[in-house]
């Protein structure tokens, strides 16, 4: 098991090598030019190039990526064009609203979403069924920014109960703070999580409902409750991680719209900020930071495999 | 009446925790104002860049010599007295007692030079103004003297200049920094003190009063007049988002909004605690920039022809909506301003797609595509793209319209190639009236070599434009400015596509907004 792990987090370097070179070329490759939004209406070529000379992006492109991978294995993300600031104090600037949201929308669909696929499963064909299956197109289909502004108008404007926007942190602010502010976010981001996992706990737990083992349990004369959580639950649980799994590391990537609609200053809007302006240290450093998220989730949903199924060894 | 208990109920269980919010949050008896700014503040040195937010926070924490006030004077701000040698030659200048730095330190006539000095290297009016200065030194540390090789008309309109790049004064240490490179030092000695340690770039700049201020004794006047922070502390809070930032002003989360999209400006004005209206008297003026190197438009009957299809009314209803934020403007200078004219302005005024279609036949124009550059990330510009493709395809050019966003198009702008080697042939944009309000600007620079992208050539309109800094009364500007705009419509330099305003929003608890093309936060109050 050790030895795995140590392997696969081995294998993340190649895979991050392979990331930064991608990025790196890709950013330099489309077009937009840093030093032009930077010099703005009045500069004169000569002003542009000397801005770009005093940033470093006029020397050749190789010579650009060895400067900026030395950095990185030194732990150095580069400083934003911009700001002058060190990518990683942005970063970590960033980090809690997003992972805050990320975790509170994660926590809130599970809660809600495997119970309903469950019981969805379960009543297959009735109208509870039906009605989480209606849920379900509904939550794909409703674009996270419509139903942003119908909950801040309800809870906002019109009943003054929620904030409209902002992000508060529990640790500085207080949880109240926290809590007002998370609300509406967390079930704008919800619903959408909410739709996918409870259709794949549906699928998943109807699937293992067809079981032999499920025929005998009930043949052994156990509880349907008994069966479902102890037999059924527990074997459709490895899909189910997995779309969890993917559901958190594409919450830290893709809240971009929601971090807008609340205006919550986290790394989706950073991202977006900072490829509108083309300032190239900062995509470069988020897209490797979000790719390590990536690879450690994976790798962590790997492990969470052996909880459930002890078939699954490593 | 269901309805209405419905509500009661849900805001008596939600209030609970907001009442206790509320009464951790009435122990602090700081006044604070939030702000929505115009634009996020990427970047914290007004010289290094000429962004407006960069502008707007130099105004915050620097202070300048001079300052220009809402007819369009500059009058001392930071300088107690001056004096011009009687040929005009000497300008000497004193600074005013108790201006004082952030950090304590007074400020000195050695902090004024450097600081000029590095705004020469940058602002085009700096360079301008560098041209003539022989010497420029600091006598005592209160005197600074300015020799020029020859009479100069603009010395004051330079360095009293109130929009990118301003002349704001640093400390030495500071305004040594390379031009070229960013400053990291937020020292000012303005009325409020940036504070750095809680900046979050894309979302919060904190600015606190800076409480050894000495603010002027005349009354406030655009940039110029005393500048006196009436609140502890100004939080300007970025929101990408146009309805959340409309959403927070209603639910008095925030105080004033800078920049409402025109379209929200009803919906706002509905609610009786928000105020909503026109604070920037000079607004924008659009612009429709052809390439004079490439063809289509290296003809000067071409660009003409064009100049006829774009009727300015069709532009300003499709891009900003509401006629009460758009006037035409048939004037290179903004209309209500001293130099506005309109001179030669029938080419512009005709708004005629028969009449452009025939002066178009007469060119002949081979059916060259003409590219225009869409950036659609900016709605006001978007459209403007729009409408000119239209006009022109039906005046009789062939037209691709080539989306992309704003960062793309500035750097391609800068391209001299042909087209099919990254080139351009027409791309929109808008000045802020303050930057064109005289010939100066770059905006309507014929030299090629230092003008700006699309880079027209006529020798008769430099020489016209190089009267101005000589002239010395307002009726030989005037008609300086008369020769300037006559030339630009008959090079069909630009099309002028209109003035526009953007609203402010507040709530009706701000107090004291000062009227002028750059938003100010001084003298304002939150009651």
């Amino acid at each position: 098991m050790l030895g795995y792990i140590f392997k696969r987090i081995f294998m993340t370097i190649p895979v991050m090598v392979v990331v930064a070179l991608f990025v790196f070329l890709l950013l330099r490759l489309s077009p937009g030019d840093p030093a032009a939004v930077i010099a703005g209406d009045y500069a004169t070529a000569e002003d542009v190039q000397k801005i770009r000379e005093k940033l470093g992006l006029s020397e050749p492109i190789v010579v650009q990526f060895v400067t900026w991978l030395g950095s990185l294995i030194q732990g150095d993300l580069g400083t934003s064009i911009f700001s002058n600031k060190p990518v990683t104090e942005l970063i970590a600037q960033r980090l809690e609203p997003t992972l805050m949201l990320a975790l509170t929308t994660i926590i809130f669909s599970i809660l809600v979403a495997v119970p309903l696929g469950t019981i969805a499963a379960f009543r297959a064909g009735s109208w509870i069924d039906r009605l989480v299956m209606l849920f379900s197109v509904g939550g794909f289909s409703v674009p996270v920014f419509v139903l942003g502004y119908i909950l801040i108008y309800y809870f906002s404007i019109t009943w003054r109960i929620l904030p409209v926007q902002g992000y508060r942190s529990p640790f500085e602010d207080g949880m109240l703070p926290f809590i007002q502010h998370i609300i509406l976010p967390t079930l704008t981001l919800s619903v959408i999580y909410i739709a996918l996992l409870a259709r794949m706990t549906r699928a998943s737990v109807m699937e293992v409902l067809e079981e032999d083992y499920i025929r005998t349990a009930r043949a052994k004369g156990l509880s349907e409750v008994k069966i479902l959580m102890r037999h059924a639950l527990g074997n459709a649980a490895v899909p189910i991680v997995t779309v969890i799994g993917i559901g958190i590391a594409l919450l830290i990537g893709g809240v971009v719209v929601t971090e807008s609609v609340y205006n919550i200053p986290g790394l989706g809007r950073l991202v977006l900020d900072a490829v509108l302006a083309r300032d190239y240290p900062i995509i470069q450093g988020l897209i490797l930071f979000f790719s390590l998220i990536y690879v450690l989730l994976n790798l962590i949903i790997d492990l969470t495999y052996t909880l459930f199924d002890p078939r699954i060894k490593y | 009446m269901k309805t209405k208990l419905k509500n009661y109920f849900l805001s008596a269980i939600f209030s609970i925790p907001l009442a206790f919010g509320f009464m951790v949050q009435g122990a602090v008896a700081e006044k604070v104002m939030r702000v929505i700014p115009h634009a996020d503040l990427k970047n914290l040195d007004p010289i290094w860049t000429t962004a407006y937010i960069s502008r707007n926070h130099g105004y915050m924490v620097y202070d300048t010599l001079f300052a220009m006030d809402e007819d369009f004077k500059p009058q001392p701000q930071m300088v107690d007295s001056w004096n011009t040698s009687s040929d005009g030659k000497t300008w000497t200048f004193v600074l005013r007692d108790g201006l004082k730095f952030h950090d304590g330190n007074p400020v000195t006539g050695d902090d004024v030079v450097a600081s000029l000095e590095r705004w020469g290297k940058r602002d085009g009016m700096g360079q301008q103004l560098f041209n003539v200065i022989t010497k420029l030194e600091a006598t005592d540390s209160k005197t600074v003297v300015m020799e020029l090789s020859e009479a100069y008309g603009l010395v004051l309109e330079s360095i009293g200049k109130i929009s990118s790049n301003v002349p704001f004064i640093m400390p030495k240490r500071v305004a040594e920094t390379d031009p070229f490179e960013q400053i990291t030092d937020y020292t000012g000695s303005g009325p409020f003190k940036f504070e750095a340690d809680q900046w979050v770039p894309g979302s919060k700049v904190v600015y606190t009063k800076f409480k050894d201020y000495v603010p002027r004794s005349e009354p406030v006047s655009a940039a110029a007049g005393g500048k006196r922070a009436l609140v502890d502390k100004v939080i300007w809070q970025y929101f990408p988002d146009n309805t959340t930032a409309m959403n927070a002003l209603i639910a008095g989360e925030i105080d004033f909004f800078e920049q409402p999209a025109p379209d929200l400006a009803p919906l706002m004005a509905k609610d009786p605690n928000i105020t909503v209206e026109v604070n920037d008297p000079l607004g924008n003026i659009g612009f429709a920039r052809f390439n004079h190197l490439l063809p289509p438009f290296d003809d000067v009957e071409v660009r003409r022809a064009a100049m006829m299809a774009m009727k300015q009314e069709d532009y300003l209803a499709s891009a900003i909506g509401d006629p009460q934020f758009w006037k035409t403007c048939y004037s290179v200078f903004p209309c209500g301003t001293p130099l506005a004219n309109d001179v030669g302005s029938d080419i512009m005024a005709t708004g005629d797609i028969n009449a452009a279609k025939a002066a178009l036949a007469k060119t002949g124009y081979d059916g060259t595509e003409v590219l225009i550059m869409q950036p659609t990330d900016i709605p006001v510009l978007s459209a403007f793209s729009l409408v000119t493709a239209e006009k022109l395809r039906k005046a009789g050019f062939k037209v691709n319209v080539e989306a992309m966003d704003w960062s793309t198009l500035t750097s391609r702008r800068a391209l001299r190639d042909p087209v099919g080697k990254g080139g351009w042939n027409m791309f929109h944009t808008w000045w802020i009236g303050a930057d064109v309000i005289d010939p100066m600007a770059i905006a309507f620079s014929g030299d090629p070599a230092a003008g700006w992208f699309g880079w027209p050539e006529d020798a008769e309109l430099e020489k016209a434009r190089s009267a101005f800094p000589k002239a010395t009364t307002l009726a030989e500007k005037q008609e300086i400015a008369k020769r300037v705009q006559e030339r630009l419509w008959a090079i069909g330099a630009s099309g002028e596509l209109g003035q526009f305003f953007t609203p402010v929003a507040y709530r009706n608890n701000v107090k004291g907004l000062i009227k002028s093309p750059v938003q100010f936060f001084w003298n304002m109050s939150v009651e």
